[in-house]
């Protein structure tokens, strides 16, 4: 059995590798997606542009004003002089957002009352906003503290933990080995079956001594170790260019990405199995990755999902990668909390498995 | 009837049966749409609600319920206490809770006397996820100042005087992410079916030895390749529509432009979609190297790069220059400003013309490509 299985194994190896393009789509690809999207993957806001309304000319709107302009957070793009002026450059998308400082605001400041400053943001995008938010109050709360040091009475000083400067690529990297190695395990099988049946050997291969099972293993092999070779390709990138830790078991990490490999492929499988022609395999791919990618957590917390979708999710291998892989990246996870993220994957794998072994022997029939 | 027409008929017809006769292609115009916008829509939400956070509180009871009040009043924060730094420290390291807040046992006192130096309370986040971590250091912040507005005059009045900085957020008033992202979603289906529906033929009919005697008929090439187009691109309208219809009626994102700006806009992406389609099934005339390449040149550029989740100022400058190969890009930033802003002409005009610009090249490419297959 194992020799029949080996044997069907370097068929469909040889047979992904013996074509050149089919070689370069394999290695190239994810290459090139590591390096833009880990570069792309950014939450930073960084250099927005600010325009900025003064009205008053006293010296304290001039400090403030100086301070967002040193803040990394912001430059100075514009000055608009009329609310409808202001109005027009943030349609435009000629600044991000505009600070208005009013007349009498150098006045109050000196006088110990309340001077207001207005902030108006386009929260066309909302995250940005939100971040945006966050760097104006702080360099108000910094310039107030230092107006009046002793009149400050509470202070909050917050620590962040696993990633003390909030590099995104922290977060996004062990997030792209698990999407990547997914989507060309994925890829691989889903067209392996339907490929056979469009071109009429599947009737060959199922008249051979090969078993279902053993038909389904054989194809299982190269899904595994392409997506295996994809997922090391992006932890050697993480690690030895863009230098994220890894603070836990390099071996756990790639014995979990087994597992996970074999989950993508049995997806894939299954798909194959449904579909009855190529392009439909192709679609199916397309149109479980998205998802996939999108509910596990990659781009957007889960706990941020509504209840319902967040259910969904949990039927989704990638989510459970995506805990065990940062985890091992940023913070030393145990084996016992990599386990929880791993039964769920093998018991998604099982079922696919059977899906693909119970649809390959309905064509026996 | 000229032969031109009857001959581009014929091939209009025989591409019409592919679409009856393969539901995939229906599929890929109405049902994608459908699955990708729900589950993007709901799956993608910056919208944190209810992040747990520890309380670790030496000072008594009484001193501190207002603070654990605020803090739970806040829908974004959901706090729970914990006996010790280290109970708390455990949780967060488990993933049980976001975020720690620490106050001493004289955070009180230091607040009451009027003492030289501030109350101090400690935060610390589970920064594994920058992005959430910024957002709920400011979500804890904000809690503490409606705690301490709601203290005694005369702590405030001590704290007198300062700056307050009013906030307003434009076009998306309660900054929901879906009103930001939704739009960035139909440009990512619009991406995937355009590409789709035309990937798979070609190559199809290069393996199946049907492209010979397709070649050997009277048909141009031009005529050819317009069928292919024309068929699909009623199907890419339709899943347009399908997916404004849902951004709208169950998004409830806002629609304030005009449907005018947009149908160009989107006619222009569908035919560079649809030609870049064409032109990899042309290339490659494998349907399994052409899927991989529609894939990996289609949904992840789409999802990275067009700014739908990543803002673009945001990246590096040399890949500011990529993301202008990106077409989605110029969709994203047309459907972000029609549907929540307005019509605002000097967004959309540029977009247009680069849209127009992505348009032109893959048809040109494909008819080159084709021309050279040929020899």
């Amino acid at each position: 059995m194992l020799r029949r299985i080996l044997a069907l194994m370097l068929k469909e190896l040889a047979a992904l590798w013996k074509d050149p393009r089919t070689r370069r789509v394999l290695l190239i690809p994810p290459l090139v997606q590591v390096v833009l999207f880990a570069y792309a993957a950014n939450y930073d806001v960084t250099r927005v542009a600010l325009g900025v309304w003064n009205e008053d000319s006293g010296a304290q709107s001039a400090e403030l004003v100086r301070r967002f302009a040193a803040s990394p957070a912001f430059h100075l793009a514009a000055a608009p002089q009329s609310p409808a002026q202001a109005r027009q450059d943030l349609d435009d998308k000629k600044v991000a957002a505009v600070l208005h400082l009013p007349q009498n605001f150098s006045a109050d400041v000196l006088a110990g009352r309340v001077a207001a400053a207005q902030l108006l943001v386009d929260a066309r995008r909302s995250n940005t906003a939100l971040l945006l938010q966050g760097y104006a109050a702080d360099i108000v709360t910094d310039y107030r503290t230092d107006l009046h040091p002793s009149r400050t009475p509470l202070v909050l000083l917050s620590r962040d933990w696993f990633n003390p400067t909030l590099e995104s690529k922290w977060f996004i990297l062990p997030g792209l080995v698990c999407v990547l190695s997914m989507i060309m395990s994925l890829l691989i099988s889903a067209l392996a079956l339907s490929r056979e049946r469009e071109l009429g050997t599947l009737e060959q291969l199922l008249v051979t001594p090969l078993r279902p099972l053993e038909i389904l293993l054989g194809k299982a092999m190269p899904g595994i170790i392409v997506g295996m070779l994809d997922a090391n390709m992006v932890i050697a990138a993480a690690l030895l260019w863009f230098r994220v830790p890894f603070r836990g078991d390099l071996l756990l990490l790639e014995a979990v990405l087994v597992l996970f490999t074999l989950t993508g492929t049995a997806i894939g499988l299954a798909i194959s199995s449904i579909a009855r022609t190529q392009q439909q395999g192709m679609l199916g791919v397309f149109v479980i990755a998205s998802p996939m990618i999108v509910l596990s957590g990659y781009a957007a917390p889960v706990e941020n999902m509504p209840p319902a979708v967040e259910f969904i999710s949990r039927a989704d291998p990638v989510r459970y990668m995506l805990v065990a892989s940062r985890g091992l990246f940023l913070q030393d996870m145990t084996l016992a909390v990599v386990l929880q993220q791993a039964w769920p994957m093998a018991i998604i794998a099982l079922v696919m498995l059977a899906v693909a072994g119970v649809m390959v022997r309905r064509a026996v029939a | 009837m000229s032969p031109a027409v009857m001959r581009l008929r014929g091939l209009l017809r025989k591409e019409m049966k592919h679409v009856v006769r393969d539901p995939s292609a229906m599929l890929i115009a109405f049902l994608m749409p459908l699955v990708l916008l729900l589950v993007l829509g709901f799956g993608i939400s910056f919208d944190a609600h209810h992040m747990p956070i520890a309380l670790v509180a030496d000072a008594p009871d009484q001193e501190v319920r207002g603070l654990i009040q605020a803090m739970d009043a806040s829908p974004y924060l959901s706090v729970q206490r914990a006996a010790s730094v280290h109970d708390a420290e455990a949780a967060l390291a488990a993933g049980r809770v976001r975020g720690i807040v620490v106050l001493r046992a004289d955070f009180m006192q230091h607040l009451t006397r009027s003492a030289a130096w501030p109350a101090t309370a400690a935060l610390e986040v589970n920064a594994t996820d920058p992005n959430t971590a910024q957002i709920l250091t400011g979500y804890v912040d904000g809690a503490f100042e409606v705690w301490f507005a709601g203290q005694s005059q005369e702590q405030r009045l001590r704290a007198g005087g300062g700056i307050d900085l009013q906030i307003r957020d434009w076009f998306n008033p309660e900054l929901r992410s879906a009103d930001a992202i939704v739009p960035g979603v139909i440009a990512m289906v619009m991406t995937m079916a355009g590409t789709l529906l035309t990937a798979g033929g070609v190559s199809r009919e290069w393996e199946h030895g049907t492209m010979e005697s397709l070649l050997a008929s009277p048909a141009h090439l031009g005529e050819m390749i317009l069928a292919r187009l024309g068929c699909n691109f009623a199907l890419g309208i339709g899943s347009m529509l399908v997916s404004l219809l849902l951004a709208t009626v169950l998004f409830h994102v806002p629609f304030r432009g005009s449907l005018m700006p947009l149908v160009i806009a989107v006619s222009l992406f569908l035919v560079f979609a649809l030609g870049w389609g064409l032109f990899i099934s042309t290339l490659t005339r494998s349907t399994f190297v052409a899927s991989q390449m529609a894939f990996l040149t289609t949904m992840m550029p789409a999802l990275m790069l067009s700014g739908m989740v990543f803002d673009i100022a945001a990246m590096p400058q040399w890949l500011q220059l990529v993301t202008y190969f990106v077409p989605a890009r110029y969709l994203v930033s047309i459907l972000q400003t029609v549907m929540l802003a307005g019509d605002v002409w000097p967004v959309i005009l540029p977009n247009m013309a680069a849209l127009a610009a992505a348009a032109t090249l893959a048809v040109t490419g494909t008819v080159l490509v084709t021309r050279r297959r040929l020899d």
